[in-house]
């Protein structure tokens, strides 16, 4: 893989530093010269605004942190005090807050595209596995900083979210009080996920040095999913992907923008406004956006199954809703990894993209009439679509003739 | 890296070294050696070490003195009128205190057990000789929202969050909530006052 690789040390000094510690070298293969595909779309340039993401989100944070006040009884004034006292606090909490939405819209579509180019498959299903422990680390993470304004939805988030460990059988309701540090969601609660949250985007940062290092070793995959046969295939990263990157990062910072200086709250909920009562519950929680379409899973196993009650049922899918994502690169066994190449896979993804979408609908709208089946639909092809249609499909599908090398496919067949 | 450089104090090179701890562990692989016993006694004290440094770490998450204190409460109850509730606070957590109406008593012992996804009649949810007073945490047995009184199809509470509702013994009728509206231990000290704890 080091074939564009061109450093050699110029000075003594440059050499005297490689020979004890080749940090320019490895620097200058893995950032600047590493042979990336020529054929990368613009689907690919999300990992460079998640990598920008942590970046603003660890700054910010940091920074919050310095006025930020983690105790039941000032927590919400602190906020209250960045936003209006603290100098230029209502543009850094605002970009913290309109932060993390923009990092889950970034890293969904970066999932997805992901599932569109089997980019999971092997020899990329531990780069794969690392992306979706990040995902995890990541929801973990705003569900802690969600809390931390102690607001009503704060509070209800903490309590609804922390009961569902409640259902696990026998060990549920010691795991429940050890998390919450009291009977009920309160000071103690707060001031620890205010540790964690500090805690997690470093853990987060460090699975995403290992995702770039199981990234660097086979290599990206690109949109045709045929693998890098010669440097003819590739361009090295520097300045060819920088560039694009940068391109990309300043469109997407335009809306983050828009949302910081124009309309800070409207991803939020007013009821947030409203400090912490233990006393009453919001007439209609929901969770924050992204959450959306996993809550819409909880709240759609109503029904017991077997033994297992609702509730239990419900914390069952919503779990198992993220944890086959791991188990994908073992349930999609075609052999063709991208789904421009697989005419059936194709209509069965942007239903799953559409589906995804309605479960997010479904998670806002109330838990009544049309909507509880709807969802309970739209979670059976959730599952559907990992467990049934993928395995199926490696089976029966003809997939189209692939190019023979990404060199040809971009240049036509007399230059391959 | 050179070899060399990586001389060994006792002479030759690590590469011999190896060779030969190799050669020796093949023979001791057939019985159990005291190097063995030794390894294995010293890696089991050491896990031992770890798990009991360890648990203190995890063991100060769980409920501290001061919120353990908080663990017993007495309330007069002669200020709540007939058709009144209060929510009250008990180990950081709503309690419900309802004065019901003979209307409300009757509806819940009309309801036949069948009915019922978690069976409990409405003496078991109320204290002898003061039946009038329905005491109850105010968590929905689901998530843990509070539900509203007074409302829902069974005349009882609603959850505003998942839809569950509960008739007026706190019962639950429909909805995803698993059993009924909790009861805290409590006691009446006397006809107006209610030790809950």
């Amino acid at each position: 893989m080091a074939e564009h690789s061109t450093y050699t040390p110029s000075s003594g000094l440059e050499k005297w530093v490689d020979e004890r510690l080749p940090i320019v070298r490895f620097a200058k293969e893995h950032l600047m010269d590493f042979p990336t595909p020529k054929n990368l779309n613009y689907w690919w340039t999300f990992g460079a605004i998640l990598a920008l993401m942590l970046v603003i989100q660890i700054i910010t944070g940091i920074v919050l942190a310095m006025h930020y006040t983690p105790n039941a009884a000032l927590a919400f004034d602190s906020v209250e005090h960045i936003r209006r006292d603290v100098n230029g606090g209502r543009i850094i909490q605002g970009v913290h807050a309109v932060g993390a939405s923009m990092f889950f819209v970034a890293v969904y579509i970066h999932m997805f595209r992901g599932l569109y180019y089997g980019s999971y498959k092997a020899p990329r299903e531990i780069l794969w596995m690392l992306g979706c422990l990040i995902f995890v680390l990541m929801v973990a993470t705003a569900f802690f900083g969600y809390v931390l304004p102690w607001g009503q939805m704060s509070f209800w988030a903490a309590t609804v979210i922390t009961n569902i460990l409640g259902a696990v059988p026998v060990v549920g309701e010691p795991i429940l009080q050890l998390l919450r540090g009291g009977f009920a969601v309160d000071n103690p609660t707060l001031n620890r996920f205010f540790s964690l949250h500090y805690l997690l985007p470093f853990v987060i940062a460090a699975v995403v040095v290992l995702h770039i290092w199981a990234l660097h070793v086979p290599g990206n995959n690109n949109p045709i999913g045929v693998e890098v046969k010669s440097s003819r295939d590739t361009v090295p990263f520097h300045p060819y992907y920088t560039m694009k990157d940068l391109f990309v990062v300043v469109l997407f910072l335009i809306p983050f923008a828009w949302f910081v200086f124009f309309a800070p709250d409207l991803l939020g909920h007013p009821d947030n406004y409203i400090p912490a009562n233990s006393q009453v519950t919001p007439a209609h929680i929901v969770p924050e956006w992204y959450f959306l379409p996993f809550y819409a899973i909880l709240r759609a196993i109503d029904f017991n199954i077997l033994f297992i009650d609702s509730r239990l049922g419900g914390v069952i899918f919503f779990g198992a809703s993220i944890v086959i994502l791991f188990f994908l690169p073992w349930l999609d066994r075609s052999p063709v990894r991208s789904g421009a190449f697989r005419p059936m896979f194709r209509p069965f993804y942007w239903l799953f993209v559409i589906n995804f979408i309605g479960l997010a609908y479904l998670g806002a709208a109330p838990a009544e009439g049309i909507y509880v089946l709807l969802a309970k639909i739209c979670t059976a092809y959730y599952f559907a679509y990992f467990l049934i249609i993928l395995p199926l499909l490696s089976r029966i599908e003809t997939p189209k003739p692939l190019p023979v090398s990404i060199s040809e496919s971009v240049l036509g067949k007399a230059h391959a | 890296m050179l070899p060399g450089r990586l001389a060994c104090p006792g002479g030759g090179s690590l590469m011999l070294k190896r060779t030969g701890i190799s050669a020796l562990a093949t023979e001791a692989v057939k019985e159990g050696t005291r190097r063995d016993f030794l390894y294995v006694a010293t890696g089991a004290v050491a896990a031992v070490g770890v798990a009991g440094a360890a648990w203190p770490l995890i063991n100060q998450m769980n409920p501290d003195a001061s919120v353990l204190a908080l663990a017993t409460i007495e309330f007069d109850l002669s200020g709540i009128a007939e058709g009144e509730s209060v929510t009250i606070r008990w180990r950081g957590l709503p309690v419900f205190v309802r004065h019901r109406t003979a209307q409300e008593i009757e509806e819940a012992r009309a309801v036949p057990m069948a009915d019922l996804k978690d069976p409990a009649t409405d003496e078991e949810r109320t204290k002898p000789g003061h039946e009038q007073w329905l005491i109850m945490l105010a968590n929905c047995t689901h998530l843990g929202c509070v539900p509203v009184g007074e409302s829902g199809e069974f005349g009882g509470w609603f959850c505003p969050c998942h839809g569950s509702q509960f008739d007026t013994a706190g019962r639950i009728r429909k909805g995803p909530a698993p059993t009924n509206l909790v009861l805290p231990p409590y006691e009446f000290v006397s006809d107006t006052m209610v030790q809950i704890g």
